[in-house]
């Protein structure tokens, strides 16, 4: 029987969300069972649209800055689009996917995502905002699956 | 090295090299060497740690110009 990987995705921003999709993804293709349960600001993950996915230099000092930058300059307006789009050139220049691509591979491998029912109530989501396939549940559908993994991560 | 088929991963970074060599193998059969060229020096690991774990072969492997070279024989 096929082994099983299970990932609680919870955040939202462009760095975290690609440990959930290139863990899935490589498991997928180890040949393993995965499903990713996407809650609270990882629901943002699951949006057809991800530009809104970004990174912010505040709050995030181990961020490697090509110039020394004062938390007072970090806060200015429009510094964390900047940010997200040298993030996105540096990831593109090595060859990493972009969170589109490998959410696509994960769902081509037959990688489940479950969206938590409660956080898409609770911050009034549109359900239409989101890919199709998306299945919605709550801790108990989680836990059906991950009580039987051999890989649990909470991301 | 004799070889069925070939997949160019130049350039790309993990787990994409795994990924497509996945996606690669899927419709070959039994038997069948897939060559897979690789610059991501991750990858050697990856692609050595892939076969132990699905039940394919890593047949041979070499690293020419720069460039990692996998034979990998579907199991």
């Amino acid at each position: 029987m096929a082994k099983k990987m299970a990932i609680i995705a919870t955040k939202g921003t462009l760095d975290m969300a690609y440990p959930p999709f290139i863990l899935a993804s490589t498991a997928a293709a180890l040949g393993y069972d995965v499903q990713v349960f996407f809650t609270f600001y990882g629901l943002q993950l699951l949006r057809k649209d991800l530009s809104d996915v970004k990174i912010s230099p505040l709050a995030n000092p181990a961020m490697p800055m090509p110039i020394p930058m004062p938390v007072m300059v970090q806060m200015l307006p429009g510094m964390e689009s900047m940010a997200t789009m040298m993030m996105k050139q540096k990831l593109a220049k090595h060859g990493v996917a972009s969170l589109e691509e490998l959410r696509d591979l994960c769902l081509e491998a037959d990688v489940k995502f479950i969206a938590c029912q409660m956080t898409v109530d609770l911050f009034e989501f549109d359900k239409s905002e989101f890919i199709d396939n998306v299945e919605y549940g709550g801790a108990a559908t989680f836990m059906s699956f991950a009580g039987e993994t051999d890989i649990c991560l909470f991301v | 090295m004799n070889f069925d088929k070939e997949l160019n991963a130049r350039g790309l970074s993990c787990p994409l090299p795994i990924v497509k060599t996945k996606k690669s193998l899927a419709d070959m059969t039994p038997g069948q060497i897939l060559k897979v060229i690789s610059t991501d020096t991750g990858s050697v690991k990856d692609m050595a740690a892939f076969a132990e774990q699905t039940g394919n072969a890593l047949v041979a492997q070499e690293e020419v110009g720069g460039e990692f070279v996998f034979y990998m024989k579907k199991g």
